[in-house]
């Protein structure tokens, strides 16, 4: 350990300052690529935009061509903002998720709470049925919630019970993905055919269905459940250094672990239900975030939100321009393009791979 | 003036008894107590029953911490982090545990000091992931005492140190209960470094308390034998110091 005894100048306070320095400056950067990415999200489309008519039609929707006003707003806005709003909501999951279960592979998709929800509201397409009996105008995310609740619950559960290792609780979360997606295909199974293509779109993902009433319910999610987690930010980030240490510096770990999987079930939950699964945001988006800030939740977080939004924005675009003249399914999408990117990353920064 | 006082602690995991009817007198300020007893004694259950993180009976009394101020911080044995934290950050983080999200230029100096007393500032920008075991206690130990606690529990802090670090740990420790006052009580496996640096020593045998008092007083051939049933005494050195001798195990 002669290193350790060798005299120093350097304090450890400067080059935490100057890391701090660099990931404000991260999380600058990928706020302006967000902004980027939708607004070329708005100008791309069966008809495509050039970027400065988009910004001055935003900017100054009176002087603007109507018909170009109505498409913009009325019609590419909602997707555009829904790709946000969920991407955030499903990337955050995901990296609270891997922190209270100290799990890489931790997210809404794997976890089987993803499935679960798309049980919950396939139940709903399919027989009409409301788990939850009130506001039956939103029986189909309610029903999703009450499933993902569910799913994330027996995770919990499993998760307190000693003896249950981290691999324990992936297997578990595995084995929900699969039962779900087979009471799924048996509710396909026994279902009309309208029902059918209505369960099978929803499957696959899609954001063209987004409203403006949808986007506002996504965004208040994260406006609710957000705010929580920055107050918790000390605590969620004491979790990675185990429970034992977490609990010694006064972290009611127990509690925090449960309503914070009770809250990233409510957004993954939420989104899963408005757009259908999208699968890898919640397992992506926070593992770049953790590459590029670390696991400090002062950054961690709001990179994780940020990296989500713009993968999904940037799939969203995507999704337009690989096929000339239609849609990819996002959920398809983003697992094409966000995969190769992810590896990518993972090979280019090996040495701080905490995992 | 800070105190503590033990009385008739036990911790039960189920319906499993792990830990009886542990009793001390009043220790105060300034003390260091080591807690010894072979592997699976019960010392991490006192431990964690004190610090408040196991259900069980009894009482802890703590008096004279004035308020605002830490009272007690535990430091578990280590358990291997693997998070994309560095030294400082993980610092950084104990300092700021239930506190504003803004760390002062004032909290920064107190960790550069805190490490550079524990001779740790090279590892500052290393991450938790790299570190060996002994860095990691040391880690641990720094993250315990940027709280600034009356009295620090401290289980088996020296395991994975070397001779010289293990010297240099209990020395710290010596130094913080001299000149802050702390109280702190410190599971050990050495007894010679028990006889060393501590004051008195509350011996645990099978989840019952054996005795306590006084170092010199505890450790003796009766300990050796009863407890951690090895043959052997304790005598005087060169130096004029008890020392444990030992012969063999006890078959």
């Amino acid at each position: 350990m002669s290193d350790t005894l060798a005299p120093t100048v350097h304090r450890g306070s400067h080059s935490y300052r100057a890391s701090i320095g660099r990931r404000l400056l991260i999380l600058l950067g990928l706020a302006a690529a967000l902004v980027v990415s939708f607004a070329v999200d708005l100008a791309t489309g069966p008809y495509d935009y050039p970027l400065s008519d988009v910004v001055t039609t935003l900017l100054f929707p009176d002087d603007a061509d109507t018909k170009m006003r109505v498409i913009l707003w009325e019609i590419r806005m909602p997707v555009a903002l829904m790709a946000l709003t969920v991407g955030a909501s499903l990337s955050v999951a995901g990296a609270q998720m891997q922190t209270i279960l100290a799990n890489p592979l931790a997210s809404p998709f794997t976890l089987g709470i993803s499935a679960a929800a798309g049980f919950g509201a396939a139940l709903a397409l399919v027989f009409g049925i409301a788990l939850v009996p009130v506001l039956t105008a939103f029986i189909i995310p309610l029903n999703a919630f009450v499933m993902a609740m569910l799913a994330a619950l027996v995770i919990h559960f499993f998760s307190q019970l000693r003896g249950v290792t981290v691999e324990t609780i992936v297997l578990l979360g595995i084995a929900m993905v699969f039962t779900f997606n087979a009471l799924q295909a048996l509710l396909q199974y026994l279902a009309s055919e309208q029902a059918l293509s209505a369960v099978v779109f929803w499957t696959m993902g899609s954001l063209v269905k987004a409203t403006w009433t949808k986007v506002a319910v996504t965004a208040m999610a994260l406006v609710l459940t957000v705010p929580l987690f920055i107050r918790q930010s000390w605590a969620l980030t004491a979790l990675r250094l185990g429970d034992a240490r977490a609990e010694s510096l006064g972290v009611n770990v127990k509690r925090l672990r449960l309503t914070t999987l009770m809250l990233v079930s409510l957004l993954a939950a939420i989104s899963v239900s408005f757009v259908g699964s999208i699968g890898f945001i919640g397992l992506v988006g926070p593992h770049i975030a953790r590459m590029l800030v670390g696991e400090d939740q002062r950054f961690f977080m709001p990179a994780s939100i940020l990296c989500g939004a713009l993968i999904l924005s940037a799939t969203s675009v995507l999704s337009k321009m690989l096929v000339p003249g239609a849609i990819l399914p996002i959920g398809v999408a983003t697992a094409l393009v966000g995969i190769p990117f992810f590896f990518s990353l993972i090979f280019a920064s090996r040495k701080r791979n905490a995992w | 003036m800070v105190s503590l006082a033990i009385e008739g602690l036990g911790v039960r995991y189920g319906r499993t008894q792990i830990l009886t009817d542990i009793t001390t007198p009043v220790i105060h300020d300034g003390s260091i107590i080591a807690v010894i007893g072979p592997n699976a004694a019960g010392k991490s259950s006192l431990f964690r029953r004190i610090a408040g993180l196991a259900a069980g009976e009894g009482q802890v009394h703590i008096e004279g911490v004035p308020d605002g101020e830490q009272a007690l911080v535990y430091l578990p044995q280590d358990t291997s982090a693997s998070a994309a934290l560095t030294v400082f950050e993980s610092v950084v983080l104990a300092a700021k545990q239930g506190r504003s999200l803004k760390v002062t230029a004032e909290e920064l100096e107190r960790i550069d000091e805190l490490l550079d007393s524990l001779r740790i500032t090279s590892l500052a920008s290393r991450y938790l992931a790299e570190l060996s075991g002994g860095q990691r206690q040391l880690v641990g130990i720094a993250q315990s005492l940027i709280r600034r606690p009356h009295i620090l529990l401290m289980d088996e802090p020296t395991a994975a140190l070397d001779l010289h670090r293990q010297m240099e740990v209990l020395s710290l420790v010596r130094r913080l209960a001299d000149e802050r006052r702390m109280i702190v009580m410190i599971a050990l496996h050495d007894l010679n470094h028990a006889l060393g640096y501590c004051d008195q020593a509350l011996a645990i045998s099978q989840g019952r308390m054996h005795r306590f008092g006084p170092c010199a007083t505890i450790i003796d051939e009766h300990l050796l034998e009863q407890v951690y049933r090895v043959d052997g005494h304790v005598e005087r050195n060169s130096l004029g110091q008890p020392q444990v001798v030992l012969k063999g195990p006890l078959l």
